[in-house]
């Protein structure tokens, strides 16, 4: 049995003890078409994984486990390594996200110029932590370590929006208007 | 300027060939009104070779490159020049890779050039992942065919028919430029196959990163490249000549791509004859041309700055940069990201080239350069950086993965006022650890903002231990906000930015902040127009 097969094998017995202690097996079935049209777009090559899962990403904004599942069957490529690029690029998600995206920047720039303070206001403001989401799903809180704009420092970005100069004592009226 | 304004510019300026006294550029230094662009002090002593042309040209529409002698070197090179003379030229020229490390581009090529392989390969670094720094971004997003340019040329030089241009995911707009880009050359006969009716065939793919810091690392960005984690490997064999895919390779950044095509046109002897040093015998001899910064933190001026090697920090921060605003004092720069150190005043007219940079402690790195003033703590930039590199380390290694950890417990505990006695010595021991015995250029240089930190600031280091103070008033578990008695006028500005609550006091009372519930924003003394709360 080759390596892939050997993994594979184990798989399929985790599922059926997983199934047997009474715990959920794998849920929802994955969307095939909308994948189908992403490995087809990558030429189905297991050496652009990393783009596949950007795309399937920028679909969900996050990796659903289905999703991910059929792709690992598609491409014979296993959970494993999937899992591992998953958790070592920081771009990708495990988890669903909130309906907007507050991305505070932490770079050198944005850190004098007061971005931590920034930060403690806006997790004040949205009772969350960097790396949560609200409970409302309303707001998914994140720090990245550069957005390359440092000379608007302290920078936030909301879905994608870019928020400049900002200080500690307005952030969070910046965020209101989001709903 | 504003839109009424135009009816004015259009009568005097364009009508009369008058100028417009009231709108011209104020010199905040010198009071004066300065009429030229070139005359403004922010671009009097810059040499922009590299981002000159991005205010000139429009990114979507090569014909705009073109008509500024866009793809000429190309042609040049494949009509008139053998490889090894686009090599030799790129030698001479003295061009050394802008993305940190300072590595003769012509060494490097050569190399690969007489490496065996069926395919090689050229790349592009375009993972700017320095905290503080977005030159390449806006090379990227302002000039894009340069990049691409430089790139045929030197898989010409080495005989590479395979490019790959590694982007940051957080650039989104730099992905767009270059993605048109590419195409735009392609349909121009710049790309593909038989280059301007040559034998020589090349062509250029993009690939997002994941965001990952060590990814900007050569081995983890081609492990990268071929889907795995980005995870560097000992460099027994250098990429050169094992790379991507086993193959010969060329990593070189977005800046060094964008020079070359500025040497083979304009010739090695006007190159190296920017800068210092003499690279004529040893490519290593000196830094020639020019260099992008990033000048940002706490100056006047911020932005992209490009200057000739050799210029001094004073000249950067002080000519350029217009100096600290606020009336504050300049404490220290910050230079080559999480890999480099702080310089404090002292080394103000130290030239920025790359073995002087080096040889203070710091490095070039990508060019980040980010102005510190006394409101900045030491301890607290040597922590945020030791806490970048924590989370970025990959953990393949050892030294990198538990010495990081360990610096930053210590420095945790510093900042909170628990430092001990000998911490300095352990901080000094353990850098020397990572140094010496990391895999890779990430712990190679993760200790130098600790051990620079230590080395020009030694005494802010010992306050904080040995007084338990932070004498910048930034360490919040050191800090006590409290209200000046005689400085209160009671007019209760503070009490609606607390997000505690914890200000009391009646108006026009003297007020009173309960130190227990304070949560140490500092938002009430930002707010206090009478210095009133003080820490």
């Amino acid at each position: 049995m080759g390596r892939i097969e050997t993994i594979r094998a184990i798989e399929t017995s985790l599922e059926s003890r997983r199934a047997a202690a009474g715990f959920a097996t794998t849920p929802a079935a994955p969307d095939a078409p909308a994948v189908e049209t992403i490995l087809d777009r990558h030429g189905r090559a297991s050496a652009q994984i990393i783009a596949i899962l950007q795309d399937l990403q920028e679909q969900h904004r996050y990796l659903p486990e289905p999703e991910l599942r059929y792709i690992s069957r598609q491409l014979d490529v296993p959970m494993t390594r999937l899992y591992a690029i998953a958790t070592f690029y920081k771009a990708f998600r495990l988890e669903p996200r909130g309906r907007h995206e507050v991305c505070l920047c932490m770079g050198t720039a944005c850190h004098v110029r007061g971005g931590e303070r920034v930060k403690d206001a806006i997790e004040r403001s949205l009772g969350v932590a960097a790396g949560e989401t609200t409970a409302d799903m309303r707001f998914s809180f994140e720090t990245v370590r550069c957005l390359g704009c440092c000379g608007q420092a302290p920078v936030m970005t909301v879905d994608g929006k870019i928020y400049g100069k900002l200080d500690h004592l307005t952030v969070g009226a910046a965020l209101e208007s989001h709903t | 300027m504003k839109p009424s304004d135009v009816p004015e510019i259009v009568e005097r300026t364009l009508r009369l060939g008058e100028v417009v006294e009231r709108l011209l550029y104020l010199d905040p230094a010198s009071g004066r009104r300065v009429e030229l662009e070139e005359e403004v002090p922010y671009y009097k002593k810059q040499l922009r070779l590299v981002l000159g042309d991005n205010t000139r040209i429009d990114p979507t529409d090569i014909r705009d490159y073109v008509a500024l002698d866009g793809y000429q070197a190309l042609r040049r090179a494949l009509e008139r020049m053998k490889p090894q003379a686009v090599i030799d030229a790129v030698t001479r020229a003295g061009l050394r890779g802008r993305g940190g490390g300072g590595f003769p581009a012509g060494v490097k090529w050569n190399t690969a050039r007489r490496a065996r392989g069926d395919r090689k390969f050229v790349l592009c670094n375009a993972d700017e992942g320095d905290p503080g720094a977005f030159m390449d971004r806006s090379v990227c997003e302002g000039n894009p065919h340069s990049v691409i340019e430089g790139m045929i040329i030197g898989a010409y030089a080495v005989g590479a028919r395979e490019g790959w241009i590694y982007v940051r995911n957080e650039y989104p707009l730099a992905l767009e430029a270059l993605a048109l880009a590419i195409d735009q050359a392609r349909s121009c006969g710049f790309l593909g196959e038989r280059i301007l009716g040559s034998g020589f065939s090349f062509d250029i793919g993009i690939s997002r990163g994941g965001g990952a810091f060590v990814c900007g690392e050569s081995t983890a960005l081609m492990a990268s490249l071929e889907g795995k984690p980005g995870e560097p490997r000992a460099k027994y064999v250098h990429t050169v000549e094992k790379g991507l895919f086993e193959m010969p390779t060329v990593l070189n950044n977005v800046e060094t791509w964008a020079n070359v095509p500025k040497i083979v046109l304009r010739g090695a002897d006007w190159y190296s004859s920017i800068g210092v040093g003499d690279v004529s015998e040893n490519p290593w001899g000196g830094s020639t041309g020019t260099k992008i910064f990033s000048l940002v933190g706490k100056v006047v001026n911020t932005g992209l700055v490009e200057v000739p090697m050799g210029t001094t920090l004073r000249e950067i921060i002080f000519d350029i940069g217009g100096g600290v605003p606020n009336g504050k004092k300049f404490k220290a720069v910050q230079t080559g990201g999480p890999s480099g150190g702080v310089l404090p005043e002292s080394l103000l007219d130290l030239p920025v080239d790359f073995d002087r940079l080096a040889g203070a402690g710091s490095m070039m790195g990508s060019g980040g350069m980010i102005v510190m003033d006394e409101d900045t703590c030491m301890v607290d930039v040597a922590r945020y950086f030791i806490d970048f590199l924590k989370d970025e380390s990959c953990g393949k290694c050892l030294p990198c993965r538990e010495g990081l950890r360990a610096l930053l417990e210590i420095l945790n505990r510093i900042v909170e006022g628990k430092g001990r006695r000998g911490d300095i010595a352990l901080l000094e021991e353990i850098a020397e650890c990572i140094a010496e015995t990391s895999l890779c250029a990430l712990g190679g240089s993760a200790p130098n903002p600790v051990l620079t930190a230590i080395r020009y600031f030694r005494s802010e280091v010992e306050a904080h231990i040995r007084d338990k103070r932070c004498p910048a008033g930034v360490c919040k578990p050191l800090l006590r906000y409290r209200i000046v008695a005689e400085k209160c006028t009671g007019c209760h500005a503070c009490f609606k930015p607390c997000p505690a609550n914890c200000i009391a006091g009646t108006a026009k009372k003297v007020h009173v902040i309960d130190e227990s519930t304070c949560v140490k924003c500092g938002a009430c003394y930002d707010v206090c127009k009478f210095d009133a709360v003080a820490r």
